[in-house]
This record gives structure tokens, sequence and C-alpha cells, in this order.
């Protein structure tokens, strides 16, 4: 298992980075990866259905409990085989959808193995920690293919909110696992299915997990990412936002449910987020009239389907969901590739151009009658076997809340049913769905050409599989068996079969037919209905307003802190190190002076020193201030080679004089003279706060010789210098060797900074063109001129 | 501003003395005064040198290379210095001694860690090469502009 991920990572990394030259043929060379994945999940069914799961472990990082610990069981295996079978499908359909001059298919092909990569990374980690190490791996392989059209600038929005949305609840995530991990004590997730740990942080660290599916899974309100993220290729959409990543969250709930949906808050808030979504998805699949909205709200709706029927953390329901997710990934990947297909051939995806088709559609529309009657679910088709599943699951149900539920799973599939006949009529017979309102755009097209049959095989494969599984579903019974107990080894799966009889899920599934019929047929009433309705909270309007206050957060936040002025930023600096560490100071009491001077080489110094300090900061001319602080600079070497130390000396004098050559550069830029005077508060401040930080500085100089308690590291390091060092300078053994690491980081801050003054210098130079107070001698001229031309 | 003569003169004559004391300084860092810091210091104050006689021109005839290949370089010099004893089942930044007899040059103490003293060294000479850039080039020094190679007030 561990080999096949690499091998996603390495061959998609690879087509990225060299894949240029192959154009097209790229998605040929890409399809292969995941059809050996899906070759060798397929050798493992007899396996795993005989509970021999392939288990894989290797240690990552042992201490934080992040290990590499794979395994293959019947729900993993699931998805592993949707995933792969899909991503092969998706892979060879694509090598058709673009046209072979299309330039960066390397980056998009390669883009998608590596999301088909940690998307297998999801579905068969047993840890925790690599799960959401892998899940966030799927998140920026979606913002890279979301905005792979990087010169679209609604493609890198959309692109934008679908990361900051998934980002911000793969963190919540992170931090729910976290929480739940620690109180457990292993990030393992049988260890949690055998020992549930509880609590008020257990709790939190669910909600905090339902966050993160949440978000993925664009469950409600989190759901106007996915319909934004419809701006990307077909091939994307079909493969990434219809049929697997936006399942990972409804996976991960499915993983956790039987354990902790009986805790805390979880039941209640998955079965209301689930519905809601299911709804409002439905409702808003209503207004659509570009296909792939259409089928993207129908998918937020069929995920909070899943949810509901996942997180319930009901045996029965739990078989049902894994019915329902195999049938969906189906059919809505079939859907999606006959609309990518009809996008091609037509140039537009709008139901009210849409209608006219000449010769050879017949193909792609059977395909789509096909998955779209899966999807409404009409019987013989896979999506009634998961429908009345999920039905018989509620009205056995015994939970609090499960007639509420079940309504709510009724009017949601008659929501699904209608916008199944708004995309198939919309999409196939001409001049329906104009609805009679004023801004519609009845421009038909005319008939696009006939599409290659190789072009929508693809398709036509998964809508085989969808008729082949309505008609004889025992084929997948012990399939769907083994998954569910897989999730929830308590439970008693039973037999898949088209007829179950005269019972309660039949006369459901007969109403909502019927229902949905009458939603389709009064379809222009509808629309007016909800044209006149008040627009609802949506999603984009949340996401928007939550990124606008951030950003206006951020920006009083700055404005206050930021100040921008040095005097207020060096004040606060230094007054911080007086207070705090001065603080501490007082507590200890002052040892006996030292003597003051060890030589009259110390006079000197200090003479220098003092004077030097004293004179920068009465003198008023700048150039003569920098000369006074290079003083000092000098005083300080001349005590350090008194003190016997050449190594500082030597570094404090060329420091000084690079410094004042860089400040001769930085000063031409400035006035000769100070001319700014402080006002007396400015001035007297100033004063108290050095007074401060000298007293400070010379207590703590003080102090800090005196108190130590155990021996100076410093004799360790003469010591071993030139042992182990194999220097005899001692300073320099230090910091090659001793301290090899902090001389690593000292100098990449150097580099950093240097990099940043560049930076800054060059942008105050763009300034300089406007502002005139920073504008050198020369370029004032022309401007005077042009003040005084202008009286 | 004329060039003044007897600067112009003077600094180049210094000039290449005082890259190779900061070469030397560099190289003896190990067991006598200096280092890779000072080393760094000293050719970027001798290039420093070169600008206040004659600009960013002369500096860029004096050091032909880019700040960012120097500061780059000097980064990527330290890190190799630090993985490259993994490679050999060492612990990071571990370093090497080895000891030659050069006869009557005397004895090469020769330890790895020079390595990591000339990265540091380019990066310190990066920096000083980069301020230099950032702040010296195509603006006159106190207002008033140089003519470099114009001939005119030469």
């Amino acid at each position: 298992m561990i080999a096949l991920l690499v091998l996603h990572a390495v061959v998609g990394l690879a087509l990225v980075a060299g894949g240029r030259g192959l154009g097209r043929r790229c998605f040929g060379v890409a399809a292969v990866v995941p059809f050996v994945a899906f070759l060798w999940a397929a050798l493992q069914t007899s396996d795993v259905f005989a509970g021999r799961i392939p288990v894989e472990h290797v240690e990552w990082v042992p201490r934080l409990g992040l290990s590499i610990y794979l395994r293959l069981d019947g729900f993993s295996l699931l998805f592993v085989l949707i995933v792969t079978g899909i991503g092969t499908l998706v892979m060879l359909y694509a090598g058709r959808y673009f046209s072979p001059d299309r330039a960066e298919l390397h980056r998009l092909a390669g883009l998608l193995l590596v999301f088909t990569g940690a998307m297998l990374g999801i579905v068969v980690s047993g840890n925790l920690l690599f799960l959401f190490v892998a899940w966030e791996i799927t998140s920026i392989t979606s913002y890279l293919l979301i905005g792979w059209n990087d010169e679209d600038p609604k493609a890198r929005a959309s692109a934008l909110q679908a990361l900051l949305t998934t980002g911000a609840g793969g963190l919540a995530m992170l931090g729910g696992f976290v929480l739940i991990g620690q109180s457990a004590g292993t990030y393992d997730l049988l260890a949690l299915a055998a020992d549930p740990p509880t609590g008020t942080l257990v709790h939190v660290g669910l909600l905090l997990v339902l966050l993160g599916a949440f978000t993925k899974s664009a469950q409600f309100p989190f759901s106007a990412w996915l319909p934004g993220a419809m701006v990307a290729p077909t091939p994307v959409s079909a493969f990434l936002h219809s049929a697997t990543m936006v399942e990972a969250g409804v996976y991960v709930i499915a993983r956790f449910a039987p354990i902790f949906a009986v805790q805390g808050s979880w039941r209640p808030v998955v079965l209301t987020v689930g519905l809601v979504t299911m709804l409002t998805g439905g409702v808003r699949a209503l207004r659509q009239h570009d296909l792939k909205r259409i089928l993207a709200y129908g998918t937020i709706s069929q995920l909070g389907f899943m949810v509901v029927l996942f997180g319930a953390g009901i045996p029965e329901a739990t078989e049902a969901g894994v019915v329902l997710l195999f049938a969906h990934a189906l059919f809505k990947a079939g859907l999606f590739l006959v609309v990518g297909v009809i996008d091609h051939e037509a140039h537009t995806r709008d139901i009210r151009a849409l209608g006219r088709y000449g010769p050879g559609w017949a193909g792609p529309r059977l395909v789509a009658v096909v998955s779209g009657a899966s999807m409404a679910g009409i019987p013989l088709m896979f999506g009634f076997i998961a429908k009345e599943s999920a039905y018989t699951a509620w009205v056995h149900g015994e939970i609090f809340g499960s007639r509420v539920v079940l309504a709510g799973i009724v009017v949601g599939s008659v929501l699904t049913f209608a916008y199944t006949a708004r995309l198939l009529l919309g999409a196939f017979r001409p001049g329906i769905p104009t609805e009679g309102l004023p801004e519609d755009p009845a421009v038909a097209i005319e008939a696009p050409p006939a599409p290659a049959v190789s072009f929508w095989l693809p398709a036509a494969v998964l809508g085989a599989v969808t008729l082949v599984l309505g008609v004889v579903p025992g084929l997948v019974s012990e399939f769907v068996e083994v998954a569910t107990l897989s999730i929830d080894p308590s439970s008693e799966p039973t037999h898949l079969t088209l007829w179950h009889g005269f019972n309660a899920a039949l006369v459901l599934s007969g109403v909502t037919v019927l229902l949905g019929v009458a939603l389709t047929v009064a379809g222009p009433v509808v629309a007016r209905f909800q044209q006149r309705l008040p627009r609802p909270l949506y999603g984009d309007v949340g996401y928007l307003g939550v990124i606008r206050g951030m950003n206006a957060v951020a920006k009083r936040t700055t404005g206050v802190v930021q100040s921008g002025s040095l005097p207020v930023y060096i004040g606060v600096i230094l007054l911080t190190a007086v207070v705090v560490s001065g603080w501490a100071l007082l507590q200890a009491p002052m040892p006996d002076l030292p003597p003051l001077t060890s030589g009259p080489g110390d006079w000197a110094a200090a003479a220098l020193l003092v004077v030097g300090g004293i004179a920068a900061v009465v003198v008023r001319h700048r150039m003569a201030a920098v000369l006074c602080l290079g003083a000092v600079g000098y005083g300080m070497a001349l005590v350090f080679v008194l003190q016997g130390a050449p190594d500082l000396a030597l570094t404090q004098v060329c420091v000084d004089t690079i410094g004042a050559v860089i400040f001769v550069l930085v000063l031409r830029h400035l006035p000769t003279w100070f001319v700014e005077r402080p006002t007396m508060t400015g001035r007297t401040f100033r004063l108290v706060v050095s007074a401060l930080v000298g007293m400070f500085v010379f207590a703590f100089t003080i102090m800090a010789g005196y108190v130590r308690v155990d021996p100076s590291v410093s004799q360790a390091f003469l010591d071993r210098a030139l042992g182990d060092g194999g220097g005899r300078n001692v300073v320099n053994v230090v910091l090659v060797d001793i301290r090899g690491f902090d001389t690593m980081g000292e100098i990449t801050v150097l580099a950093v900074a240097a990099m940043g003054v560049y930076a800054l210098a060059r942008l105050s130079r763009r300034e300089s063109r406007t502002e005139r107070s920073f504008s050198p001698a020369p370029r004032r001229k022309p401007e005077r001129e042009r003040e005084e031309s202008q009286p | 501003m004329r060039r003044s003569l007897i600067l112009d003169v003077v600094v180049r004559l210094v000039f290449h003395s005082a890259l190779l004391l900061g070469v030397f300084l560099l190289f003896t860092g190990h067991n006598r005064v200096g280092g890779g810091f000072v080393g760094g210091l000293v050719i970027g104050a001798a290039v420093a040198l070169r600008y206040v006689a004659g600009g960013i021109d002369e500096v860029r005839e004096a050091l032909p290379v880019r700040p960012w290949t120097l500061l780059g370089a000097g980064m990527v010099t330290a890190t190799m210095t630090a993985l490259v004893p993994l490679l050999f089942g060492y612990q990071l930044m571990d370093h090497a001694k080895l000891d030659s007899d050069l006869g009557p040059f005397g004895v090469l103490h020769l330890n790895t860690a020079l390595f990591f003293d000339v990265g540091v060294c380019l990066v310190v000479v990066g920096m000083v090469l980069l301020l230099l850039v950032a702040f010296g080039e195509r603006l006159p020094l106190f207002g008033a502009p140089w003519k470099l190679r114009s001939g005119e007030d030469r």
C-alpha cells in the first residue's frame, strides 16, 4: 500500500516537473497508476472478505504518535476501488476532453495523480495523524486543481475560497484529533474504537472533527465553495468534487459515528446539519441554469444525505450509507462526464440554450438518463436500492427524532427527483425551462456535432455498472456487508435485493416519485414562487463576511499596534525589557560592586564611550552623530582588546566601519540636520527611559556575574575546543562547531534580513517619485518649476 | 563631485591587501584570531572602500558577482557542510580533522569546519554587497551626482 501511495506521488510529481513535452498524452501515463492500484485492490478482495485484512506499518514520528499505519478493511477497500476506478476513467476521459495544444496539461495530470495518492492515504490510514496529513494534501491539490487555469481571476478566487474553507476546517480537525488522541492516549483508529475516550475534552474534540468533515464535505453552512469549484475543468469536478474528495468528510464521519455517536451532541449536530444541507442543496439546485452547478448543488444535497445516514451511528443506516456512497460515486461521476461531453461539443452548459442534438447523441443521452434515474431513485437503478435501504433504516429507526429525519430525507429525495428532472429535461429537451422569466436569455444554439464514442465511453462504463448493480444488487451484496461490518462490527447487515416486498419503504419510494413528478410539472410555478422568496443567507455571503471582517480586524489591529513611529517601537521594546526583567532583579539582593577598573586603559576606553555617547545625543548634525556612534563602537572594541578578546574587537571594528559606510548611504536621503525637536514631555520621557535602561543594564551585568549557581559552561568550551573541536581559537570553535546550529540560524537571519532591507530600499525608492520629501535633489527642480507654473 | 585621485589610488592599493587579509582571517580562524564572520566583514569593508572611492560601478567591477548569488552560495555551502556528515553516518554538523605534513611549509591543519566558515563568510560578503546595491545604486552621494566614465569632469 505504501508503495502504491509513493508511486502516485512520484509519478504525479514527475509529470508536474517534466511532463511538459508529453502534452495531452500525460493523461495516458497518469491513467496507468490508478489502474495498477485498482487491480491490486481488486486482487485483495477475497482476502478482505475472508477477514485477512492487509496491514502495513512504518513508524514516522513515534514520539508524536504519528505512524504510517495502513489498513485495508472492507470500507477502505470500497473507497479505494471507487477512487482508483473513477480515477482511471477520468484520466482516460481527460485525455480526450482537452485539446492537444492546451498548455499546462502535464501539471493537471500530475496534480490529479498526487491527489489520488493522498485520497487513498485518507481511506487506508489507521492513524488519525497520518489521515490528517493526507487530508491536507487533498486540500492543497484541490486548491491547485481548481485554480489550474491561473489566468482566470474567478478560478483563482474560487480556489482560494475552497482552500480557506477546507483549510480552516482541516485545522479545526487537527485540533479535534489531538484532543481525542491525547484523551485516549492513542491515535490508532482501532484502539479508539476498542476503548473510546469520554469527557468534555473529547466532546469538544468531536465537534472540531465534525467542523473539519463538514467543510470538506461542503455541509451547511460551509457549502459555498463547492459550486464555486465548478470553474475547474470538468474532469477535475467529476473526480474531486463529486466522487472522491468531498466524500472524505463523509468517510471520517462514518469512521467516527459508531464509536462516538452516543457521546455529547454528536447525533443532534450531525443529523441537523446533514438534513439542512440535503434540503437547502436540493432547493438551490432547482434554481440553477448551469448544468455543472445543478450537479454541484445536487452533490451538496447528496452529501447531506450521506452525513445523515453515516452520522447517526445506527447499523442499518450505516449500511444504507455504504450503498448510497457507492451508488452516488457511480451516477454523479457519470453525469459529470456526460455534462463535460455536452460542454465540449456545444460550448455551453446553460439549460436554456441546450436541447437540440444531431445524430450520434443517443449514447450520451442514454448514459445521462440511466445515471440520472439512479440519482432520482427510480427502480432498476442502483440509486433506488440505496434510497430503499435508507428509508427502511429510518422507518425502523428507534432513536429520538427518527420520524423527523425520515420526513426530511423523503422531502430531500423529492427535491432530488425534481432537480434530476430539471437537469435531464434542461439538457436534452429544447425550449422548456425558460420558465417565462423576464431575464431569461432564451438563445437556443444549433445542434452540436456528435461526440466520438471513445470520448463518452468512460461515462458509459459508469452508467453500465449503475444499471447492472441496480438490476442484480446481489453482485455487491457481500461487499456491502463486509464494508458495513468493518465500519461497525456490531451491525447485522442484510442481503441487498431488488424486491423487499410490499412495505413502508416501497410506499415512500412511490410517494417520492409522485411528488417529484408533481414538482417537475409545476416547475415554472415553483420557479416564480422561488423568485419571490427573500434570498436566504447564502454561504457565499457568510464566507465574504468572514473574510472582510478578518481584514477589517487585521487592519485595525495593525493600525493600533504598528504606529510606524520608531521612537514608540524602541520605547516599547526597551520598557518591556526593563520592567519585566528589572522586576525580577529587584527581588534579589544586590551584590558588592566589583573593582571599578582593572587598569589605566579602562579609563581611556570609558572616556571614549562616555564622550562618544553623549556627543551622539547632543550633536545636531546627522553625519556627526553617526561618527560619534562609531566612536562608541571603537571604544567597545578597545574594551574587548583590554579584556583579551581580539576576535570580538576585530569584529566590532569591522562592523562599525561598514556600518558607517551604510549610514552614509542612507543619510543622504535625509536632511543634514536633525530638524524635529521633541516636545518637553517627549524629551523627558526619552530621558527617563534612557536612564532606566542604563541603570537596568548596569545592575543586570553586575548581577549576572555574581549570582552564578552552576559552574560556567565556558570552562567546558575551553576544555573541549582543542580536543573535540580541533581548534585553538575557542571563539571560532564555538561558532562553527559547538554552537554551529546557532551560527546556521544567524546566517539565515542575516541573509533574510539583507533581502528584506533590499526590498525596503527599493520600495522607498519607488515612493520617492511621488513623495517630495524623499526625492533626491536633482529631481526636485522640475517639480518646483511645475508648482510655480500652477499658481 | 570630482573623484579624489589620492583616495582612488590608495583604495586600489589597499583593496587587494584587504581582500587577502580577509581570506587569511578566514583560513587561520580556527586556531588564531579570525574566522568566517570577521573575514567576511574585512572583505566587505574592502568592497565598501571601493564604493566610497568610485561608487557602485567600481564595486561591480571589483566584485563582478550578484549579491544574491553570494548569499545563496553561502547558505548552500554552510548547509551542505552540516548535512554531509550524515551521509557517512556521523551526526549533523560533525567536523572531521585532517593534518598533513607539507615539509618545509609546516603542517596543514585542515578541519572541515573551514567549509562552514567559508559559507558564513560568503553570506556576510553577500549581505554587505546587497546593502551597497540597495542603497548605493544610481543615487548620488550627498545630493551631488557622480558622472562616472562620462569623462567630462575628469
